[in-house]
């Protein structure tokens, strides 16, 4: 019922794009983010368009897994397309009624729609190929210089791969919950907005309960196992930079070169 | 009055890399008055089955009647199949959010569109018929023992009278006492109503001792569907696939293989004693 969400979700397979360091794909994707707000014309988004293709087509992830996450914005995608669509000055394509559609409005629509979709596609390439604990260590090793200025790096990371662990945990749970009150005849689907609010009662409050029992639990043994955060806490597997990494980091830096080269270059 | 399970298949995760074949294929015939036990080993597909005959999930291909009426057709009301199949979950903790108890056994009743005096009433009788005290109506269901819990929660599905009940191991995490206690309370359910139970479980032992009918599943797919005797003459097969008989079925088969003339396909323990005693008698 609720597992159409992909953030977050690992597929797991075997390529190149799984064996990256975590740190190459974050920054890959945070390149690839940039890169989309920078492409003012047609030939940008068809440089885009090749890069996202060439990797989803090597993390060897099925293509509908990658939309599932565009569901989640479609709705933002429409509000985008039709403000930008009929609210833009600029000259005057068709009109009828109040309604006018410019040029202008039109090109930005398209482009905003494709920058919004490929920005979700983008990062769940990442999501998609990188197991949640593997993204934090990632995200942590990243963020390590902010320890100097006493940014607790390791304890909000902690907390980011205790979270993203409990997203399938508590998916599955609601599940469960949901099923067990429908066979008790509760009904989540009719009635009006307030209606719908109270039938989600019965639902919430053993999510709730759940919720809190595992946190206790989990603290529990953490603090069995002596956690204290981390201060002089090593790592089982550290992240290391294989020969792998440095070609990654290499094509990110020539996608970035052409995107320049492109934007400075080519004619509009 | 009965259920019938036609050809059914069941897939997990269509399409996906975490696609598994639930179900397989699975005919089943379910007659009033019957006391089934499912057993198999988990991941052997006896949840996704138990859940089909409800209609919380659907199935990918096959058909499921439920006294004749086929329950995926559009004009079928899931909400009255619901209300005369009862699904009772392995966690009470699941469905238990009211403030006290007896609030949260109305739940159902309520859902039904029953009136407030006739919801509370089923909840008093369902209540009472599974055996917990009157002086904990008014406690939190959150306060309560395991045992205790489960039985609110076996009350709340009771509470919508249905005819049929369906338990997912109601006996986990119990302690035997509490394990005897409930399960004596379906032996009454099922002689003084007429109810058709069907316990899924992976503990023989429970099964043995009060089914007349044991379906075994594995990997998907229904091995056996007999009664329990002949179920344990397999016991050798049920060891491959991780289950095993009933303690007293080993006992009674390695006497035999002592020599001594015993019955091998007693299943409950009284009845051990008696075929022990008598052979020996025999033998003195």
């Amino acid at each position: 019922m609720i597992r159409d969400i992909t953030l977050g979700q690992y597929y797991p397979t075997d390529s190149i794009i799984h064996r990256l360091d975590p740190r190459v794909k974050l920054i890959g994707t945070i390149v690839f983010i940039v890169s989309l707000f920078l492409f003012k014309d047609f030939f940008g988004y068809l440089l885009a368009t090749l890069f996202l293709a060439v990797s989803i087509k090597i993390s060897k992830v099925p293509f509908h897994f990658m939309m599932k996450g565009l569901k989640s914005i479609i709705v933002l995608l429409i509000i985008t397309v039709v403000f930008n669509l009929f609210l833009t000055p600029g000259e005057k394509l068709i009109e009828f009624f109040i309604f006018k559609i410019t040029k202008e409005g039109l090109r930005t629509a398209i482009f905003m729609a494709v920058r919004l979709a490929y920005l979700i596609v983008g990062s769940s390439i990442m999501t998609l190929t990188t197991t949640p604990n593997h993204l934090t260590d990632g995200l942590e090793k990243l963020l390590n210089p902010l320890n100097k200025i006493r940014v607790p790096v390791h304890e909000v990371a902690m907390m980011m791969s205790i979270a993203l662990r409990f997203i399938p945990i508590l998916l599955e749970e609601t599940d469960k919950i949901m099923k067990a009150q429908i066979a008790r005849g509760a009904d989540f689907e009719s009635g009006n907005l307030i209606k719908k609010a109270k039938s989600l009662v019965p639902l919430l409050v053993p999510l709730f309960i759940s919720a809190f029992r595992r946190a206790n639990d989990l603290a529990m043994a953490m603090e069995a196992r002596c956690y204290q955060g981390g201060t002089g806490r090593t790592k089982m597997k550290p992240l290391v930079y294989k020969k792998i990494d440095g070609i990654g980091f290499g094509v990110l830096a020539m996608y970035l070169l052409i995107c320049i080269l492109v934007n400075q270059f080519v004619p509009v | 009055m009965s259920i019938i399970v036609n050809k059914l298949n069941y897939i997990y995760g269509p399409g996906t890399a975490y696609e598994v074949q639930a179900l397989k294929n699975i005919n089943l015939e379910i007659n009033d008055g019957e006391f089934i036990g499912i057993i198999g080993h988990t991941g052997s597909g006896k949840s996704t089955l138990i859940q089909h005959l409800n209609g919380l999930i659907k199935a990918v291909s096959g058909e499921i009647y439920y006294n004749g009426e086929d329950i995926y057709d559009k004009d079928f009301d899931m909400k009255k199949l619901r209300s005369k199949v009862g699904l009772v979950f392995q966690y009470p903790e699941h469905q238990l959010f009211e403030v006290d108890v007896f609030q949260d056994v109305c739940f159902g009743p309520k859902n039904l569109g029953l009136s407030k005096n006739e919801a509370e009433l089923r909840a008093f009788e369902a209540l009472r018929s599974v055996g917990f005290p009157e002086d904990l109506f008014y406690q939190s269901p959150f306060d309560l023992s395991g045992g205790q819990k489960r039985r609110v929660a076996i009350a709340g599905v009771l509470a919508m009278n249905p005819d049929v009940l369906i338990l997912d191991e109601p006996t986990a995490g119990l302690d035997p006492k509490g394990r005897d206690e409930i399960l004596d309370q379906l032996v009454q359910l099922h002689e003084e109503k007429k109810m058709t139970i069907i316990l899924v479980s992976h503990s023989m032992e429970d099964v043995a001792r009060y089914v007349n009918r044991i379906i075994v599943m594995n990997q998907g797919e229904i091995l056996y569907d007999q009664t329990p005797k002949n179920v344990f003459q397999h016991y050798k097969e049920l060891e491959e696939i991780g289950l095993a008989a009933p303690q007293v079925t080993y006992i009674m088969n390695q006497l035999k293989e002592k020599g001594f003339r015993v019955d091998v396909n007693v299943t409950k323990i009284e009845e051990a004693a008696t075929e022990i005693l008598r052979a020996l008698g025999r033998q003195a």
